[in-house]
């Protein structure tokens, strides 16, 4: 693994695109630069009242007693609110914004808790006040009594017998199963099993932004809700946590502040409807970095055990895999997290017979829902190492084993789905580990490890979520380019790569497109910023689109100018004759002559993903996602053997994006990915104690500072074989995938003992050679 | 609310605006900025450990969480918006948004206040001083690479400017050749792997 030559990439061939593809500066860059753009705790309005929530200090109990009066009764308290007041409203959130199934019955988190409480952070009243100080001051004022009830902090201990249940009638919330080709067979045709668990904490999202709004009854008696949200359609779960029909809520979005899947589920948006019904005045609500801490979601802690049955040369034959997943106390999106690990657990390699059989498991710990990669890393942390695991069982290089295994275009997932895309597995692990260069030699002290990962992610939604998307696009008589489009821009580039793909199709400059996003009531939905969906499905509605526009505008520049349609080149803002770039029509008297003739200038369209039936329940066999994106990372870390420190020296992932629409977008998504997947292994840890949060804010939970690592190095491979617009695939989630087991196999080639749980700090690495030490001797 | 009103007079220079105030004891600049409509200073930890807050206090960059309202009674305070706008953006910022360094956005404010501090005291930083001037701004979208870079195209970017005094910042931003030069290591790359 020392110096490894890239393999030669097959023959593509990308048609030449004027302004796809580069590094342009986002639509959205100067405004975040200036600080002009607003985000959702920055809106205040005339007579407004402010929030606050008042929140379980205990892990597991029921409410014994619930007094607002003194708190209601403080002079500028506007509404104090209890369990009561919103009738047991639920949190619908087990299929946000989209047409799907029916919710998992009984155990979807209470708006409000009244009769019992479930994890540390659960929220109990809300207050809503002339003052911040006096909404904190009425919290203070509400009596409250807890009877502590017995809890489970553990999936093992929860799967107990005579374990307390949190709902009825167990605490597995979800369970899949899935059965491909003959294990047993599969097994007595290996010439060794091997065998590892591998396990990882819970992590926080920590994105800058802490969640927040403002809402307010306008003069249609409309609940307009002002939020940073990844999914503008819980206007649908709202209304009817709320009773009201869903065109009776608004949600208007802002730019979000970073989610990475937290802002998928419903946070300070409900609240602020109850408040904003019930006060009749605007109410702003937003979150402190504790309470963010507290109250949303959490990645899912993951047990992962493999057993593979491998020939001689490296060839899995059979694997059997079992996944526990920690979903906290409430399941949100735990069914679903759970899928994406199941879906995705023998990675990118061809294994017939295959059993894989998940969990999830509720505990009174915070609970557990969507971040980026949803199941899908966890999942990779696992069968990375075990790949490596099983190379050293054999006494193979790493690399050679992964050849021999890795799928190729026509081969199925262990659901028996076929990837119809590039599978450039090879091309990016050797591009990832080539660019790692010489390697560092050892110190005395300093052990060097050298370590890589191939990882596969899903981009686009379960396809029997039956997921649309909306895009308008029309042209204003003076050429330039309005985009209206319910997509939520969460950073990464959503709403640019829109604006960047329309400019393309029309011929115009980026500057002259102007997009509005992310209002629920005017612009067309566009679904959720989650799943790595946003250029896949709205991309391909845009195009949808923009398409029919270009289409007419060569129709009659045509016509005007004497030649074919055909003939029609759209770009530098003008209609020209193919190879003539200086003839032709300028757009906006193109656009006036359409006008005057009354051709349509505008264009609302859909894209509807392929929709499936869902999986076979017996046999899990059955397609999930419309489509995969397939990477690697490589790194190298020196250890300390005396202060157990890692220091992370190198680090390179590539990436086959199938096509980039905006270049330096694409290099933030995989810089930025890889280095949170960097944090995973090395520093992060969301800590629970019997329930109890050790690492309550971003002084004891530690995330990534620029001193940490070094820059990722990005290279980015484009098949063009993708499913989004011009062969693109995503990359929002896949970036963070490949960097934590990468970490975890150069951590174990430079202490020769495997670490068995994320993350590798340095009193796990002083353990790990302790044992090693005492095995050796 | 029995609390006796202990409020004190100060008076705030605010990107060149001066406000006569009566606050608390214990207001946090922070809130007070946010207050007076100084949105681009950002709340994102209130202890000290994001600088999403960070204004220059006197050519200082702080963490105004960090800071109590009465300290920065008289202090020439400077926020992000205060170094630029949309129609003239400083040229830190205009190298911000060139070298895709803003994904989210919402640690910009803080990255550019730091930016500014490190460059007026170090117009032409190492990648190791960058880092280490940017250490007390977190960052969860960009791996903090393409901010570095950031720093770097507006050094050199400043630097121009200052050797060819007839043209201004502004003007000197905007030449094409930082951006060709982005473009043409990007395209390097691809035209090694992409095709």
């Amino acid at each position: 693994m020392n110096y490894v030559t890239p393999k030669p990439l097959p023959e593509v061939n990308l048609p030449p695109l004027k302004q796809i593809g580069k590094p342009l500066r986002r639509v959205d860059a100067l405004g975040k630069a200036v600080g002009a753009t607003l985000y959702a705790g920055d809106f205040t309005m005339p007579n407004m009242l402010h929030a606050k929530v008042l929140r379980s200090p205990v892990p597991s109990a029921r409410i014994a007693k619930l007094d607002v009066s003194k708190a209601r009764a403080l002079p500028g308290i506007a509404c104090v609110m209890t369990g009561e007041d919103v009738k047991g409203a639920k949190l619908n959130t087990d299929l946000p914004g989209q047409t799907g199934r029916e919710a998992r019955a009984g155990s979807d988190a209470p708006v409000l808790a009244s009769d019992t409480v479930r994890y540390v952070g659960e929220p109990i009243a809300l207050v809503a006040a002339e003052t911040l100080a006096l909404a904190e001051e009425a919290l203070t004022l509400i009596e409250i009594e807890f009877e502590a009830l017995p809890g489970v902090f553990s999936p093992e201990d929860a799967l107990k017998p005579n374990a307390p249940i949190l709902f009825d009638p167990d605490n597995i919330v979800a369970r899949y199963k899935v059965r491909k080709g003959d294990l047993e067979a599969g097994m007595a045709e290996a010439d060794l099993v091997v065998e590892n668990t591998f396990r990882m904490p819970f992590l926080e999202h920590a994105y800058l932004e802490p969640d927040g709004g403002i809402a307010w009854v306008d003069e249609q008696g409309v609940i307009n809700i002002r939020v940073c949200t990844q999914v503008i359609e819980h206007f649908r779960s709202i209304a009817r946590a709320l009773g009201v029909p869903q065109n009776r809520i608004r949600i208007r979005g802002t730019m979000v502040g970073g989610g990475f899947g937290s802002k998928e589920d419903i946070t300070v948006e409900i609240f602020l409807a109850f408040l904003a019904r019930e006060t009749g005045r605007p109410v702003r609500l937003v979150y402190t970095r504790e309470e963010q801490f507290a109250s949303t979601a959490k990645r899912h802690p993951f047990t992962i055990t493999h057993r593979t049955g491998v020939k001689k040369d490296g060839r899995i034959t059979a694997a059997q895999i079992e996944m526990v997943a920690d979903s906290g106390a409430y399941p949100y999106l735990s069914p679903y997290v759970l899928l994406y690990a199941t879906g995705m657990a023998s990675g990118p390699y061809r294994i017939d017979n295959i059993h894989v059989d998940s969990i999830a498991v509720a505990t009174n710990q915070t609970f557990t829902s969507a971040f980026r990669g949803f199941g899908g890393p966890q999942a990779a942390v696992a069968y990375e190492q075990q790949m490596d695991e099983i190379a050293k069982t054999l006494e193979l290089d790493p690399l050679d084993v992964r050849r021999i295994n890795y799928m190729k275009t026509g081969d199925t997932t262990c659901t028996g789905q076929e990837i119809k895309s590039a599978i450039w597995s090879e091309e990016c692990a050797t591009r990832a580990l080539h660019a790692l260069g010489e390697r560092t030699p050892d110190t005395e002290t300093r052990k060097i490890g050298r370590g890589f990962a191939n990882s596969f992610q899903s981009y686009g939604r379960i396809t029997w979520f039956h997921d649309t998307s909306h895009a308008w696009v029309g042209i204003e008589q003076d050429g330039t380019v309005v985009i209206r489009c319910g997509v939520p821009d969460i950073g990464a580039g959503q709403s640019n790569s829109l604006c960047q793909i329309v400019a393309e199709i029309l011929g115009v400059p980026l500057e002259q497109v102007t997009i509005y996003a992310t209002d629920s009531a005017l612009t067309p939905l566009a679904g959720t910023s989650t799943a790595t969906r946003q250029l896949y499905m709205s991309g391909n509605a845009i195009c949808l689109a923009a398409n029919p526009i270009a289409s007419r505008l060569k129709q009659r520049a045509a016509k005007q100018l004497g030649v074919a349609e055909d003939e029609i080149v759209l770009g530098d803002a003008r209609a020209s004759v193919k190879g003539d770039p200086d003839s032709g029509i300028e757009l906006s008297d193109l656009v006036k002559l359409c006008a005057s003739e009354g051709i349509e200038l505008s264009q609302l369209s859909q894209f509807n993903a392929p929709f499936t039936e869902g999986l076979d329940p017996e046999t899990g066999q059955g397609d999930i996602w419309p489509d995969f994106e397939f990477g690697a990372q490589a790194v190298e870390v020196a250890v300390d053997t005396e202060t157990g420190q890692i220091e992370l020296l190198k680090s390179a992932a590539c990436h086959d994006v199938g096509r980039a629409i905006n270049r330096a977008a694409v290099h933030g998504q995989i810089a930025g990915g890889s280095h949170q997947g960097l944090g995973y292994a090395l520093m992060e840890d969301f800590e629970l104690v019997d329930g109890h949060i050790k690492t309550p804010s971003l002084a004891e939970y530690l995330i990534p500072t620029v001193l940490d690592f070094p820059s990722t190095e990005v290279i980015i491979l484009e098949s063009g074989s993708g499913v989004g617009p011009f062969g693109a695939k995503g990359i929002g989630e896949p970036a963070l995938t490949p960097a934590a087991p990468a970490v975890a196999n150069a951590v174990a080639d430079a202490l020769g003992v495997r670490i068995p749980k994320l993350p590798f700090t340095p009193k796990r690495v002083l353990e790990a050679l302790k044992e090693a030490k005492e095995a050796g001797s | 609310m029995t609390i006796q009103s202990t409020k004190v007079q100060i008076q705030l220079r605010v990107n060149g605006r001066v406000h006569d105030l009566l606050v608390e004891p214990n207001a946090i600049l922070l809130h007070t900025l946010r207050d007076l409509g100084y949105t681009d200073v950002k709340n994102g930890c209130e202890i000290g450990e994001c600088g999403a807050c960070a204004v220059l206090m006197n050519g200082t960059s702080v963490n105004s969480c960090m800071v109590l309202a009465i300290q920065a009674d008289g202090a020439e305070i400077v926020t992000n918006a205060g170094l630029g706008t949309l129609d003239k953006p400083h040229v830190i910022q205009e190298a911000f948004a060139d070298a895709g360094a803003i994904q989210c956005g919402f640690c910009t404010p803080g990255m550019v206040i730091s930016t500014k501090a490190l460059l007026d005291r170090n117009p032409d930083p190492t990648e190791e001083e960058i880092r280490e001037g940017l250490s007390g701004n977190l960052c969860r979208c960009t791996g903090y690479g393409q901010i570095v870079e950031a720093v770097q195209l507006a050094a050199e970017r400043l630097a121009r400017s200052s050797s060819s005094p007839s043209s201004s910042l502004r003007e000197e931003g905007q030449e094409a050749d930082p951006e060709d030069r982005l473009l043409a290591s990007d395209g390097a790359k691809r035209g090694g792997e992409g095709s």
